[in-house]
């Protein structure tokens, strides 16, 4: 199985460690990882603002990038949706239709693809799980609590493989960070009032660190945490499954 | 909205920011009306089929509503309803002034109604020498402030009751600093039953119109609209539209859904049919187009038009929440508003599809299942392409596409971080970036994960 691992932008220029843990985390796993060292960027920032007209270049970029491959994985449910939901070609729709089937988001990929029933990591410590909404409601990673039907979540189900890792129960289960792209300078008061909502549910509930399967959301809250100088960290939920 | 002086929504959501107190607050009042409906939502094993009916009994509606107006209109009219037509608000203004005037009507009562609202009708009556009385409480309370409803269902809900006390202590002479609400309750009461007694003339809205029979039914749960309709010789119904239900068994349906998604009941306390006048009343039906027919004739856009007005999305909604219904400077605020606003206005409106984080919440709680977060996406596409952005954001993005469309210039816009630091709209690393207001910015690493993965496992 030939995967391609598709770093988002931020992650490759801020949080490598996140980036590197998916790698190893794979490679753990058996799979047959490649990065495709000319990827930039998924044309997200661009699409949500208003501009997907001038994301064609980053589209065909992406499909040069990830063509060949048997599964395309990303730590970021948030590009994957994109890329699921707006990668499109002029010159090769038939290549944009197979990568946008074949593209999955890492915890779905680990649970559906691979199926993974044990992980031998260890990490000691009370965490708080972040749903992000890009993953959750749109690539339903986890079941909504809007929604009258049955729960799951994918990342929980992974992180209770973690030895010694104690989850705690928020009063908001799947509650926007606010982060939303350039929304998060666009309307700073409201981003900002709701990414200290959402740390203090995780304070208020006994979390040590705070995770998710988006470093954005986290870059988000971890700037909120930092100017509060709260000792409560956030990691992204590959270094998690990779730890120990 | 003269009201809001041309400001938009960021800063008025700032404004609204600034009583931290105020917000929390909003914010857990909203958050218990969200968590009422989904425990009225789950009580209901086939929520999700009763959701996927209505959307499918809207649907219908939308493409079939010329001819269920038709049908509607022909009932009506053999019920001895008289209907009239207004293409926009101004000619459904004219319209509800010119019934009054024949009647020799100045003074009048009126319950709940958003048309009403998106018309500006209270301004223009009383530029006209009418004078109108809003009988839903919170209504009143938010006219009796000189302000307008900041939500649907909730009109004066960023109101503490300190400050309705306040009200009540200067416009109905309650003693001063009382503000316990059954206190204030009992003082409207009397205050309202003397304008129903006194009246003439009641305006309603109209939640459901039925082509099969002509009737219309207003959901209230203070019964005010009965109590103003009782006594009244001339009741007028303002409608928009999209409110027909071609049959009477879909109420069924979407009066399930009503008022569990709205506050979590079972069904409004009151939900009236009013079929034909009584003897020596008239009554009136004014159906209004108002902007609908040029969003039907937008495929995008066209399904928002089957909004029951609700208002789920607007409690569930983390931003509506945290900036207030007024920071959206139109009468429907919230997630519908903003995918409804713009084809009324799409420069005046053209901020509020970018007010959301697109979580997408708010397409969840709908209950007749309106894409909204998708066309919140959407608008944005459009606003961007008419031409509304700003010059300096759209510099910004050709700037940041330049960079990300080309590997050589993103790899070689410097060490890791730097190209973000510069050319990231939220990153910008200068002292005016909202970032940094109240966030810490990200430290940049030692290397990307690109240059390390070349020196580890460079092939
Ligand atoms: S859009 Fe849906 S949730 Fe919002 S008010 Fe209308 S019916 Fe209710």
């Amino acid at each position: 199985m030939k995967v391609g691992l598709f770093v988002p932008c931020y992650v490759d220029q801020f949080y490598p460690n996140a980036a590197k843990a998916s790698l190893e985390l794979l490679e753990k796993l058996g799979v047959d990882v490649h990065y495709p060292l000319k990827q930039t960027c998924c044309g997200q920032p661009m699409a949500n603002s208003g501009y997907e007209h001038l994301t064609k270049e980053c589209n065909e970029l992406f499909i040069d990038n990830f063509s060949g491959f048997d599964y395309i994985v990303s730590p970021s449910g948030s590009c994957t949706l994109h890329i699921k939901e707006h990668l499109h070609s002029d010159k090769n729709e038939n290549s944009a239709t197979g990568i946008r089937n074949i593209v999955y988001e890492l915890t779905e990929f680990l649970t559906d693809v691979l199926k993974v029933d044990k992980l031998n990591s260890h990490f000691p410590h009370k965490v708080g799980l972040h749903q992000s909404c890009h993953g959750q409601r749109g690539l339903m990673l986890s079941q909504m609590t809007e929604l009258n039907a049955p729960y799951f979540s994918k990342p929980e189900f992974l992180l209770k493989m973690v030895d010694g890792l104690e989850l705690v129960d928020l009063d908001r289960q799947d509650e926007c960070c606010g982060f939303g792209g350039t929304f998060c300078v666009a309307e700073e008061a409201v981003s900002v009032k709701m990414g200290q909502d959402r740390v203090q549910d995780h304070i208020r509930n006994g979390a040590e660190y705070i995770t998710a399967g988006d470093m954005s959301c986290l870059m988000h809250m971890e700037g909120v945490l930092n100017r509060q100088k709260s000792g409560v960290k956030v990691l992204h939920i590959a270094e998690i499954l990779n730890a120990g | 909205m003269a009201v809001f002086e041309g400001k938009k929504h960021p800063d008025l959501a700032q404004t609204f920011n600034a009583d931290v107190e105020r917000v929390d607050w909003h914010d857990e009042t909203l958050w218990w009306v969200r968590k009422k409906r989904d425990r009225a939502a789950y009580n209901i094993l086939d929520w999700e089929l009763l959701r996927n009916t209505a959307s499918a009994i809207k649907d219908d509606v939308l493409s079939n509503l010329h001819s269920y107006l038709q049908h509607f209109e022909a009932k009506a009219i053999k019920n001895g309803i008289t209907v009239h037509w207004a293409s926009d608000a101004a000619e459904h203004n004219q319209i509800v002034h010119s019934i009054l005037t024949e009647s020799k009507i100045s003074l009048i009562n009126k319950s709940k109604s958003m048309l009403t609202e998106e018309c500006h009708l209270n301004e223009f009556l009383k530029k006209n020498g009418v004078n109108v009385i809003d009988t839903d409480l919170g209504e009143r309370i938010v006219q009796l402030a000189e302000e307008p409803p900041s939500h649907i269902v909730l009109p004066c809900i960023h109101k503490k009751k300190e400050e309705i006390g306040e009200l009540f202590h200067e416009h109905l002479g309650t003693p001063k600093g009382e503000s316990n609400p059954q206190a204030l309750a009992a003082v409207a009461r009397t205050h309202l039953r003397e304008v129903f007694l006194t009246r003439n003339a009641v305006i309603t809205g109209v939640n459901f119109a039925i082509a099969e029979t002509g009737e219309f039914v207003v959901c209230t749960n203070e019964g005010n609209a009965d109590m103003g309709a009782h006594l009244a010789d001339v009741h007028i119904a303002c409608m928009g539209i999209e409110k027909i239900l071609p049959k009477r068994k879909h109420l069924a349906v979407v009066l399930r859904l009503l008022a569990r998604s709205a506050t979590g009941q079972p069904i409004t306390t009151y939900s009236s049919h009013f079929a034909k006048p009584r003897g020596g009343q008239h009554m009136h039906i004014v159906l209004v187009d108002n902007g609908r027919t040029r969003q039907l004739s937008r495929p995008d856009f066209r399904n928002s038009l089957k909004c029951i007005r609700c208002g789920a999305c607007m409690n569930t909604c983390p931003v509506y929440r945290r900036s207030g219904g007024h920071s959206y400077h139109n009468a429907i605020a919230g997630p519908i508003g903003s995918i409804l606003a713009p084809n009324l206005d799409m420069k005046e409106y053209s901020d509020l599809p970018f007010a959301s984080t697109l979580c997408g919440s708010c397409s969840n709680v709908c209950p007749v299942k309106i894409d909204i977060h998708t066309q919140l996406y959407k608008w944005r596409q459009v606003i961007v392409k008419e031409g509304y952005s700003t010059k300096g954001k759209s510099a910004g993005m050709n700037v940041m596409n330049f960079t990300l469309s080309s590997p050589n210039v993103y790899n070689m816009a410097g060490k890791a971080g730097r190209w973000f630091l510069k050319n990231v709209p939220f990153a910008v690393n200068n002292p005016l970036n909202p970032w940094s207001k109240q966030r810490d910015m990200p430290a940049p690493p030692e290397q990307s994960f690109k240059e390390w993965y070349k020196r580890n496992r460079g092939k």
